[in-house]
């Protein structure tokens, strides 16, 4: 026994450095899955991706992190490193290709949040909630599950809503982590141009991140420079423009 | 040396959260507005300045670059700390709104991307 309390010990201890162990472990294994199982028709970065969200499922509302064996994850897997190691593959982007989609940027960032608050909003219309704080609510947190509970917050939603559009925010990370790498093809994305018209549209960094590395890590600086105002505008036009219209139309 | 690298990419970083919060600020929301979009822009525009002088020399470029390949660990770390059972046990309405606006979007982007591109052959003309 006393061997098993110095092993929790030390793994507690140095959560940071155990994270760095495990995701190299979960990216090895999910590389050879991808050569020897799908010969590499599925990239080992989709499945580690797939694997640790099935891993966060088994874990609480922080996923695996809230075991303490996994608690570094949180830290590795935070807005803190997310953010500055998504800065750090800008090096890799190319000055021209970012100022030629400047325009075409903007617009499918504003065209991204109005088509997914108002269709985010409809279906939870459709499903009965009709009032115009749940519409704005439900709409807001198909946008990100950041923008949602701020909006919430902001126009007076009760705490059962929130928590939908939280969940509504969640279920659009892992739909745009899974599916993008599927349907890149069909959609272009395969340049620049587009990766940064997508990061607009789709908006949520975390999915954005993901989804384009398992697709094409080339294209990750571009597609995430214009995923992070996203939230930002998101935040500003939902409780405000969007919910005032909302109160008109209903 | 490499530390002058990630030292670069640090002050980038810092320069853009505060940059960021402060327009989040100024537009009345108080979270952090495009600090990292913000961030990202000094980083290539400085670079590129570098580049033409001279280039950034290979071990400080190096700094930049480690931290660039190690975001794909972080991206598998972050999807294992999402709340993958509240998404999933929060009912239908979380399900269809998310996965179905957001599919709206992906087909969007294929028509905002040919726009783009007949834009840019006119201005080029």
């Amino acid at each position: 026994m006393i061997g098993l309390d110095v092993l929790d010990e030390v793994f507690i201890k140095n959560g940071l450095i155990l994270a760095f162990l495990i995701v190299g472990v979960i990216l090895f294994l999910a590389d050879w899955m991808s050569k020897k199982i799908f010969n590499k028709r599925i990239p080992g970065v989709a499945i580690a991706i797939l694997a640790a969200l099935v891993m966060a499922y088994f874990g609480g509302d922080e996923g695996i992190s809230n075991h303490p064996f996994f608690s570094g994850m949180a830290l590795l897997g935070g807005v803190m490193f997310r953010d500055f190691t998504i800065v750090a593959t800008a090096m890799g982007a190319n000055l021209f290709e970012l100022r030629k989609t400047g325009l075409p940027g903007i617009i499918s960032l504003l065209l991204g949040i109005t088509v997914t608050f108002f269709v985010g909003g409809s279906i939870g219309y459709a499903m009965g909630y009709t009032d115009a704080v749940s519409f704005t609510t439900i709409g807001a947190g198909a946008c990100t599950y950041i923008v949602g509970p701020i909006t919430g917050a902001a126009i007076g939603a009760s705490s059962d809503l929130i928590v939908i559009s939280i969940a509504a925010g969640v279920v659009k990370t892992i739909f745009v982590t899974i599916i993008t790498p599927l349907v890149a093809k069909k959609i272009g994305l395969d340049n620049p141009s587009t990766a940064m018209i997508f990061g607009g549209m789709i908006g949520t960094t975390s999915g954005v991140a993901a989804g384009l590395a398992a697709t094409d890590p080339k294209l990750v600086p571009y597609g995430a420079l214009t995923a992070t105002f996203y939230t930002g505008i998101g935040v500003l036009l939902c409780p405000s423009v969007f919910y005032l219209f909302m109160v008109y139309l209903l | 040396m490499k530390i002058y690298g990630v030292a670069f990419l640090a002050a980038c970083y810092l320069m853009g959260q505060v940059i960021g919060k402060y327009i989040g600020i100024g537009l009345g929301i108080g979270g952090n507005v495009g600090g990292v979009g913000i961030a990202m822009i000094l980083l290539v525009m400085i670079n590129d300045r570098f580049y033409k002088k001279t280039s950034l020399h290979v071990e400080t470029q190096a700094g930049v670059l480690f931290w660039s390949s190690m975001y794909i660990p972080v991206i598998v770390a972050m999807s294992s700390i999402l709340n993958v059972k509240v998404a999933l046990s929060n009912g239908w309405v979380a399900i269809f709104s998310g996965i179905l606006a957001t599919s709206c979007c992906y087909l969007l982007i294929p028509l905002i991307s040919k726009w783009s591109q007949l834009n840019l052959k006119k201005s080029t003309e």
